[in-house]
């Protein structure tokens, strides 16, 4: 099937191109350290409050890193015409918005794989039962983020003041997203099992199916010449 | 026909002006900075119009890629936007006074705030892109993922203020029934939607007038 | 062979903003014959380009490739275009072999190995098939463009300054390739700045001056400084 091919293709250019320059997953890495020391100066001391601003903190800097991600992740077309290439590509082009969605995600998930480790590890957190409902939510919201980001990226990407919009059109509208997963994150640290935050689980779900199927209905609009 | 609206408009916001202060009744507690509830909500009611006719007027470009659809799409944003900031506005004007605060991060608040932002995105996307046939697909996409947002910004919105913590105290007036205030409110929120209408026959009138010229 | 035009432009105007860069342009190519676009600049060349190349809208008038409207029915156009830019549509990153494979797929094309072999091998790349793009100079990354562009196919072939930047050597090649897909049958549109021997393969020469077609030749046996004189007696009007 040629849609899943064209899809898959995008994914593993993405991903390999990624692998061998490693521009943005450097970036980010590096990112994360920094908002890790800055976190430690401001908040560090007081193991209480640390621990009553940890999910916020948590997922700002979740989010930071994909305003970083999402923001590039059209910057590798603008070289040599690229982005040219994949407008004239026949076809249905939300094949392209799913690869890109792919590798949006999983270039997402490693980089906050590292920042929960370097958290649990500097702020001494201990895990422990939350972690299998932690991972849905962190799973669910990073799908939100993504689905809608590389929407935003796409349409960004040729505008004046890019660097600028993007973040300004993306976070109000990630609001719900950004609720859910730090009230989520919060009740499962303070050890409440995944059910008890099922009406937020629910949100991200919703949330989700929404981002994903308005942007593949749409990505063939914003991608038009 | 744009010029009889003008006059309608007039005309019902008159009314509006001598129903909030000639029938509605002072208020007993809060004196008549109250009064300014006859301006506050109906500018956010119309707003919510404003916002609905962006999605559905957006939704019609896309489908049919007619730029007037846009033009109503591009105006009601604008009218949405200017609408919202008032309302806010006169809401901390009616709460500073009131309830001694100018501001406070309760449901009903951070939702109009969420949707303020929300649209001035809309215009700066709007201001940001020359090619008019591009910058109308684009703030159409930007239109619909906003208005499929706003349940989703309602429903977080709302549990996050009321689950595990007391319903905020400042509601905007509770509708007892009183029909003394009700009119007035029932005037003035007709004549803000029809201000609302007004403004966007202008301003769409206006940018086909711009399009015009330059084809 | 038919004799209708592959290529129609018929009063083609494009407005950006409050500007008419293209004000009425009209122009047919035939399959097989390759027709040069010169202009100073500014003038429109790369902007008629992407209008037939279905990057741009045109704002009035009409552009038809095999009968087919730019505007209306780019899905049906794109298929039968080949677009050479200034940017290559490479990937640093990935080998030449990689970009080939990527950029088949993502057109719709079966990408197998064989006939990438063969594409490479074609604009002499075969021995750094496996090499990074990144280390290409712009010579091989035009080079590499042109296999894309081969593999396709394509019946119009849109070139904007093909021969910039590339060596004695690499013109020469270029100028061999697009005069063997011109036999094949292809429609050439080359957008160029230079009156020099790559006009050689142009049968026609057309100069955009003040958003029309101000002088449309064929280019016979014209030699360069015949062309520049053209040009310079064209290309300077205004609108």
């Amino acid at each position: 099937m040629s849609y899943a091919r064209r899809a898959l293709a995008v994914a593993w250019k993405d991903l390999a191109v990624e692998r061998r320059s490693k521009e943005t997953l450097n970036a980010l890495v590096f990112f994360s350290l920094l908002l890790l020391f800055v976190f430690q100066f401001t908040l560090g001391g007081d193991r209480e409050r640390l621990a009553a601003v940890l999910p916020g903190v948590l997922w700002l800097g979740f989010v930071l890193s994909a305003l970083l991600a999402l923001g590039r992740t059209f910057l590798v077309e603008r070289e040599h015409d690229c982005w040219e290439g994949l407008l004239l590509a026949p076809g249905d082009k939300s094949a392209i918005y799913l690869g890109k969605l792919a590798g949006n995600l999983a270039l997402m998930l490693v980089v906050e794989a590292l920042v929960l480790g370097l958290f649990v590890v500097f702020f001494d957190i201990d895990l422990g039962r939350a972690l299998p409902g932690l991972l849905v939510v962190v799973l669910l919201g990073t799908l939100g983020l993504a689905a809608v980001g590389t929407l935003f990226a796409a349409m960004t990407a040729n505008v004046r003041a890019r660097e600028l919009l993007f973040p300004v059109l993306l976070l109000p509208v990630q609001i719900p997203v950004l609720l859910a997963t730090v009230k989520a994150t919060e009740a499962l640290l303070l050890g409440e099992p995944l059910g008890a935050v099922g009406h937020w689980v629910k949100l991200l779900l919703a949330a989700d199916v929404v981002y994903v199927v308005v942007s593949l209905l749409t990505f063939d609009v914003v991608l038009e010449a | 026909m744009v010029k009889t609206l003008g006059w309608l408009t007039a005309a019902a916001l008159a009314a509006g002006l001598v129903m909030a202060f000639g029938v509605a009744p002072r208020e007993v507690t809060q004196g008549n900075v109250q009064r300014i509830m006859y301006v506050h909500v109906p500018l956010i009611l119309a707003s919510y119009v404003a916002f609905v006719v962006l999605a559905v007027a957006s939704l019609v470009y896309l489908v049919r890629r007619d730029l007037a659809a846009d033009r109503v799409a591009h105006a009601s944003g604008e009218v949405g936007v200017m609408f919202v900031g008032l309302g806010i506005a006169t809401g901390s004007i009616w709460g500073k006074p009131t309830w001694g605060t100018w501001w406070t991060w309760d449901a009903r608040l951070t939702s109009v705030a969420i949707l303020f932002v929300m649209y001035l995105g809309y215009l700066l996307l709007r201001g940001t892109i020359d090619d008019p046939e591009r910058a109308a697909r684009y703030c159409a996409v930007l239109g619909i993922v906003a208005a499929l947002d706003i349940p989703l910004v309602h429903f977080s919105v709302y549990w996050w203020r009321t689950l595990h913590q007391p319903p905020s105290l400042m509601k905007p007036g509770g509708f007892t029934g009183s029909s003394s205030i009700l009119w007035p409110l029932l005037v003035n929120l007709l004549a803000f939607i029809l201000l609302y209408v007004y403004f966007v026959a202008r301003r769409a009138r206006l940018l086909r007038a711009q399009a015009e010229a330059i084809a | 062979m038919s004799v209708e035009p592959v290529v129609r432009i018929i009063g083609v105007r494009k407005v950006f903003g409050l500007v008419a860069v293209l004000d009425s342009v009209s122009l047919d190519i035939r399959a097989g014959e390759a027709v040069a676009l010169l202009g100073a600049n500014g003038a429109g060349k790369t902007t008629l380009l992407k209008i037939l190349a279905t990057l741009l809208r045109p704002t009035r008038g009409a552009a038809t490739i095999a009968g087919h409207d730019v505007a209306r029915a780019p899905e049906a156009v794109r298929p039968l275009l080949g677009v050479v830019a200034h940017g290559a549509w490479v990937y640093d990153d990935l080998t030449a072999r990689e970009n080939l494979r990527f950029w088949a797929t993502v057109g719709g094309l079966d990408a197998y190995a064989d006939d990438l072999t063969v594409a490479l091998a074609g604009v002499g790349l075969e021995r750094v098939a496996d090499a990074r793009v990144r280390t290409f100079s712009a010579g091989m990354k035009r080079r590499l463009s042109l296999a894309r562009v081969m593999l396709a196919r394509p019946r119009v072939l849109l070139l904007d300054e093909p021969f910039a930047g590339l060596d004695q050597r690499a013109r020469k090649w270029l100028e061999g390739r697009l005069e063997a897909m011109k036999a094949a049958g292809a429609a050439l549109l080359m957008v160029t700045h230079s009156f020099g021997r790559e006009l050689g393969i142009a049968d026609r020469l057309a100069v955009l001056a003040g958003g029309r077609i101000a002088l449309d030749t064929a280019r016979g046996t014209l030699g360069p400084d015949d062309v520049q004189r053209l040009y310079a007696a064209h290309a300077e009007e205004s609108a």
